[in-house]
């Protein structure tokens, strides 16, 4: 048997423990309470501008490109996403594109709804 | 040594077994895994939502006109409580993360502390939802036996202003006031608040029973997180996860509870805001 070969040991998992400890670097009390003021000042903001007169469209593209800044927050530091290996990253992240499809096909969809007369 | 065999090499001895290739601890990947499940069948849901709001954008109500309630103020305050608890929250995805962070330390009163807070604002958002159902279904029916909506047999809809009589208002905010009011209060059916057949803030029922499906799916997430939060907390409490030396398990349950607060960003723009 090659010297390769390790047994699977389901309870002692190899997650090695240098890159476990700079998975946790980049993420202390200080960022934690950072990202916490950049999430409620941009609800606050949010909040702030659906009362004002700028035209729905705009207002409608602001709060979708804010909403994304807000969740690149939560899922990045407080999900700890960042820090993880890129592969894992982009195994979670890319079916995501399926909803991007979906969210396409349904509004196109809607809009053909409105044309039907009854 | 050829690049390919190199490649090959590395192929083995990461997908190879015996190690986790993506660094993480199959727990935390399993939690993922379940995480994007879950985040598919919101997503549907709320694409749904905007689907059907897209076809019906005349007659949908707006929001900042139903949810103008908030504790102890009387008047309109839109979207103000929602704002609040969009804060409770994201609040306690903060102490969440500090129970986190503590228990990479072993720190095991902190993780008692922060973990025992990240449960209190998850009840203290559940009964803001619960408040806020209070008013959505019971709706002007809290304002006055009077204060409601008239369905007319067409089925388009004129509600009550408060503190003005014999006038009525419809969606788009037109007025009608004399005769012409008091023959639709007399031809039309008159309905308070919000059920799944109908609600009073506009024509169509869908916005009810999105509202509910929605946001009740979202409080029965919360829900379960509260109760798995408490779990952990006993396990906590009682040394289980210091005995083990590992607190894996905190941010396993960490992980979904960042999850319910990232799925309320997203019913807060979509459901709310918009």
């Amino acid at each position: 048997m090659s010297e390769e070969f390790i047994s699977p040991d389901i309870h002692h998992e190899h997650v090695s423990h240098e890159s476990e400890e700079k998975a946790h670097e980049g993420l202390n009390t200080k960022v934690i309470w950072k990202v916490f003021w950049i999430l409620l000042g941009v609800t606050i903001f949010e909040v702030g501008i659906s009362f004002t007169s700028i035209p729905r469209t705009i207002l409608l593209y602001t709060f979708v490109t804010l909403t994304i800044v807000k969740a690149y927050y939560i899922v990045g530091y407080f999900m700890h996403m960042k820090f993880e290996m890129v592969p894992m990253q982009w195994s979670i992240l890319l079916p995501f594109v399926l909803i991007v499809y979906l969210i396409f096909i349904l509004i196109y969809e809607g809009t053909a709804l409105g044309l039907i007369v009854y | 040594m050829s690049t390919e065999t190199a490649v090959a090499t590395a192929r083995k001895t990461v997908w190879g077994g015996g190690r986790s290739p993506f660094n993480v601890r199959w727990g935390k990947l399993y939690m993922w895994i379940f995480l994007v499940s879950d985040a598919f069948t919101f997503s549907s849901l709320l694409v749904a939502y905007g689907t059907l709001r897209h076809r019906f954008t005349d007659i949908w109500p707006r929001p900042g006109d139903v949810f103008t309630h908030f504790p102890f103020i009387h008047g309109n305050v839109p979207l103000a409580y929602v704002g609040l608890m969009t804060f409770i929250l994201i609040m306690s995805s903060v102490t969440m993360v500090l129970a986190v962070d503590a228990g990479h330390f072993m720190k095991k009163k902190s993780v008692q502390l922060w973990l025992g807070l990240t449960i209190v604002g998850g009840l203290m958002f559940l009964g803001s939802q619960a408040w806020e159902w209070y008013h959505f279904i019971n709706g002007s029916a809290l304002e006055g036996p009077n204060e409601g909506a008239y369905f007319a047999p067409d089925g388009r809809v004129a509600h009550t202003i408060e503190g003005q009589e014999g006038v009525l208002k419809f969606h788009d905010g037109t007025t009608i006031k004399g005769e012409e009011a008091e023959h639709w209060m007399k031809s039309g059916e008159f309905f308070q608040g919000a059920n799944l057949r109908r609600n009073e803030y506009g024509a169509t029922p869908l916005f009810g029973n999105f509202f509910f499906f929605i946001t009740g799916f979202h409080g029965f997430h919360v829900f379960s997180g509260v109760v798995i939060n408490f779990i952990v907390f006993l396990l906590v409490s009682r040394g289980v996860l210091e005995r083990k030396k590992d607190y894996e398990l905190v941010e396993k349950v960490g992980l979904y509870w960042h999850f319910v607060d990232l799925v309320w960003v997203f019913v807060f723009t979509f459901f709310y805001l918009v």
